[in-house]
């Protein structure tokens, strides 16, 4: 089945640029996608059209049987409730504790506060840090800091999990540490991953499929892609 | 039980939020108390004004003379005369021999000077008393009886009233402007020193957005905060109103210039002038940050 349908999609910013051309695309439930492109390429309007931030101008996109450009502003909460996001600057707050940071996600949605202990627990578990959970953001190196955010996108239990270049700030080392807790978010837990890169050594290591888009154009969608010059 | 799980913690943050952004709600507070202290002044006098306005409307009478040589069937006519005008509230007659023995009872000189006379030759003229409805209509009124048939004079105490009532009704005017203008202005401010505090969170305000809170529940905390920041705010004011009010009524002897001007006694009126500065210091703190919040929820 799928999760998300993109039919004919194009944006067009208010500036002029247009940024994605009549694209369609359909993406399974529980795949793992990379999507690929220079800088321009159009992948973080993809992305942000995803949890809308932004809306196409043309076109419509299905996330999890939801219209997203008809989606009023007042219900967007709707949306973001059944998907996780992350960042490449993580967007932590800086004065919560790791705990209260994850515990953030579901606190805001009124949930109780049994329920809230169980899942931050069992999030930070699946992102391995759960010895950390006293500290504040600004003692933990990048990675786990990535980490934190993947365990507040995750607590919710979502279908989906949108990546916006999540290893961009990050070293190769650190960069695979997460690839590993996303490839297990994935694996166990069912999630679909949506990951936009440009990280060639990532998308060649985990063979996994990849939207390639040049310009706005859809230039192919494979199962098993890897990342080369000459697409990109 | 969901919502009230989430009002404590709105009502949680706002506190929070107020204490630790203490120098940005001080300045809120302060620009709230000095601006209601103003609206509360505006407030009594206004209040004052009204009053004293009414109660020269309800002292305030046409007085009708007839003609010497009137008959009472005369009289029933002009009664009915009275009825066709609109503005007339009520009217009271009083004959030659009321008005003789009214005077009587007033002065004795007077009545003995009175009992020199007979009926035929009395000076006296039968008379109307007459209230009006809209005092303001007044002079048009009193030309009307003026033409009816028998009525010899008409007095109503015509310049002094007529000033007196354009006088208090551009007070009353003023006082309603300057009160509008200035919640105006508060609320203009509130909104910007609240923005303050607010961009301070806007990160946090985002965050919110992406993990699916509703705009509900991300404005609350801030409404609450601008809640309690009017509350804080209308303190010094009721105050300053209610125990300067006291001393003001007291010191003046509840009177200002002469007998006529009388001031509302302070009892119910200092409660009620309180919360009304109460209710516009929480609407005002409610709606300056309700709207400074509502530009960080577009995302």
């Amino acid at each position: 089945m799928d999760l998300i349908r993109v039919r004919n999609v194009e944006k067009k910013y208010k500036n002029g640029v247009t940024a994605i051309y009549d694209l369609n695309l359909a993406i399974e439930k529980g795949s793992f996608v990379f999507v690929i492109g220079g800088s321009g390429s159009g992948k973080s309007t993809l992305i942000k059209m995803f949890y809308r931030e932004e809306k196409p101008t043309k076109g419509q996109i299905i996330v999890g049987g939801l219209d997203v450009a008809k989606i009023k502003n007042k219900k967007v909460y709707k949306l973001r409730r059944k998907l996780g996001i992350v960042f490449q600057d993580y967007r932590l707050l800086p004065k919560l504790t790791v705990y209260e940071n994850v515990a953030f996600a579901l606190e805001v949605i009124g949930a109780k506060k049994d329920e809230i202990r169980v899942k931050v627990l069992k999030a930070l578990e699946d992102v391995g840090l759960k010895n950390k959970v006293h500290n504040y953001p600004d003692q933990l190196s990048g990675g786990e800091q990535q980490r934190v955010a993947i365990a507040r996108a995750i607590v919710n239990n979502p279908k989906l999990l949108l990546c916006d270049e999540p290893t961009g700030n990050l070293d190769p080392d650190m960069s695979m540490d997460i690839m590993k807790v996303l490839e297990a978010i994935n694996k166990n837990r069912g999630t679909t991953i949506i990951m936009a890169t440009h990280d060639r050594d990532i998308v060649n290591k985990m063979k996994k499929q990849v939207i390639t888009l040049k310009d706005g154009h859809l230039v192919n969608f494979k199962q098993k892609g890897t990342y080369n010059n000459e697409a990109v | 039980m969901k919502p009230f799980r989430m009002l404590s913690r709105s009502i949680r943050d706002a506190f929070k939020s107020s204490i630790r952004n203490f120098s940005l709600s001080l300045a809120s507070i302060s620009c709230i108390t000095i601006t209601l202290i103003i609206v509360a002044i505006a407030i009594i006098a206004s209040f004052n004004v009204q009053s004293v306005t009414k109660e020269l409307e309800e002292d305030l009478t046409i007085v009708v003379f007839m003609d010497n040589d009137i008959t009472s069937k005369e009289i029933e006519k002009t009664k009915n005369s009275f009825s066709k005008i609109n503005n007339i509230e009520s009217y009271d007659f009083k004959s030659k021999i009321d008005v003789k023995k009214e005077l009587q009872k007033e002065s004795e000189v007077l009545g003995t000077v009175l009992d020199g006379w007979d009926e035929e030759e009395s000076p006296l003229k039968d008379t109307f008393q007459i209230k009006v409805k809209n005092i303001e209509k007044i002079s048009k009124t009193a030309s009307e009886i003026e033409k009816i048939d028998k009525v010899s004079v008409v007095r109503y105490g015509e310049g002094m009233v007529d000033k007196l009532i354009s006088a208090f009704s551009s007070i009353q005017k003023v006082t309603y402007g300057i009160v509008i203008a200035l919640i105006l202005v508060t609320v203009f401010l509130i909104i910007n020193t609240i923005k303050l505090t607010i961009s301070a969170r806007k990160r946090e305000i985002g965050i919110m957005r992406l993990v699916g809170a509703s705009n509900f529940t991300i404005k609350t905390p801030f409404i609450v905060e601008g809640m309690i920041l009017g509350i804080f705010g209308s303190i010094i004011p009721i105050l300053l109103t209610t125990y300067g009010y006291l001393a003001f009524y007291k010191h003046f002897d509840g009177h200002l210039f002469s007998e006529v001007i009388r001031l509302i006694k302070p009892e119910p009126f200092i409660y009620s002038v309180s919360l009304i500065i109460l209710v516009i210091g929480i609407l005002v703190g409610m709606i300056g940050s309700a709207s400074a919040v509502k530009k960080y929820l577009k995302v």
